[in-house]
């Protein structure tokens, strides 16, 4: 390594362009990839974009909080982004109100389920019982899962990462579940996919027909508020 | 773009002080959310300019997640400990969840539906 290009280094490491940059150019590539798969949900982009950034931090000695002062510009559109869901929302909305009763019996159905057999699981493996209310909220968007997790008992930081693993895991095995189901509904789609796996479950959703987006993006809003107030009460009568 | 930009914003800043103001557990741009879509009812739709550029959004809503998931890097080891009953209690229990959503919503559904494009 040359004096200069260690200069250049010291001075690009240590300001925020860098951790942008280098977002949205592993995204490019990930999308890419995406796009050349036929949209694959094996070729999930949050997926490929984390592994390269996690490889690339790591062979650079790259701290995440020098990453994150750069990424954080991105991240903050999570915000804007979650408000503009009211659009789709509002798009789709006939078919959502006409479907009604079928999308608040999935939404407590799918809850409940959510919930209680990640701890059932957890605890015939032989998970501790923190590990055990960590995993509960999972399926709940992050800062709804981390405050839950915090009320019950459970590790918040340790919930974020099994957030974000469940987001991927959904969107990337949802479609596997449904062609075996032989279901053709994009409103059951998305609403499964949103209640099972959040935010990154409705990216993915978005990604196949809005429709699937819109029921996706309803999934996530109601079961961020139902975990929140049955969670603790359904774990105060369990003991 | 821009004055679409600018409404999702104020929203989210609405939603945000009243989120805070009476100490709801809601994100506050769960609540902008609710509050843009209660404007869109009262004014009859979205302007051009903000469907398209919701739209921009959301098909890549998968990027806006890259930075929070790139931070599993520095919380990995909590997994290490226990990772076998970790991993098949994601792995079960995301698919019991989809499985047990989309069984009870078809169930409820008295006509089959005729509309939309499948994955």
């Amino acid at each position: 390594m040359t004096p200069q290009f260690n200069e250049i280094w010291v001075y690009l490491s240590a300001s925020p362009l860098l951790g942008l940059t280098v977002t949205l150019l592993a995204y490019q590539a990930a999308f890419w990839l995406y796009r050349r798969s036929g949209v694959n949900p094996l070729a999930n982009p949050v997926l490929i974009a984390v592994t390269i950034l996690v490889l690339l931090l790591t062979l650079t000695a790259t701290s995440y909080e020098t990453y994150f002062a750069g990424a954080q510009f991105v991240h903050f559109l999570l915000g804007p982004a979650t408000v503009a869901l009211a659009v789709p929302l509002y798009t789709q909305f006939r078919r959502v109100r006409s479907l009604l009763l079928p999308v608040l019996a999935g939404l407590v159905a799918g809850s409940l389920t959510a919930a209680l057999s990640a701890i059932a699981v957890a605890r015939l493996f032989g998970a501790s019982l923190p590990t055990q209310l960590s995993l509960a909220p999972k399926s709940v968007t992050t800062p709804i899962a981390m405050g839950i997790a915090e009320r019950i008992g459970g590790i918040p930081s340790l919930t974020a990462v099994l957030v974000i693993i469940t987001g991927i895991l959904g969107a990337v095995g949802a479609r596997y579940i449904f062609d075996a189901m032989k279901l053709r509904d994009p409103a059951i789609h998305g609403f499964a996919i949103g209640v099972a796996s959040h935010g990154i479950g409705t990216a993915r959703a978005f990604q196949v027909s809005e429709q699937a987006g819109a029921f996706a993006a309803l999934a996530m809003g109601l079961n961020g508020a139902l975990t929140a107030l049955l969670l603790p009460l359904v774990l105060g009568w369990l003991g | 773009m821009i004055g679409a930009l600018t409404q999702l914003l104020v929203f989210q800043l609405l939603g945000e002080v009243v989120a805070r103001w009476l100490a709801l557990p809601v994100p506050g741009p769960v609540l902008g959310m609710v509050f843009l879509f209660v404007a869109l009812a009262l004014r009859g739709g979205p302007g051009h300019e903000l469907q398209a550029t919701s739209q921009n959004l959301l098909q890549h809503l998968s990027l806006l997640f890259v930075p929070a998931g790139t931070g599993i890097m520095i919380h990995l080891h909590r997994v290490a400990d226990e990772w076998l009953p970790l991993l098949l209690s994601l792995v079960i229990s995301t698919a019991a969840t989809l499985v047990v959503t989309a069984l009870v919503m078809k169930l409820f559904m008295r006509a089959p539906a005729t509309s939309g494009d499948a994955p």
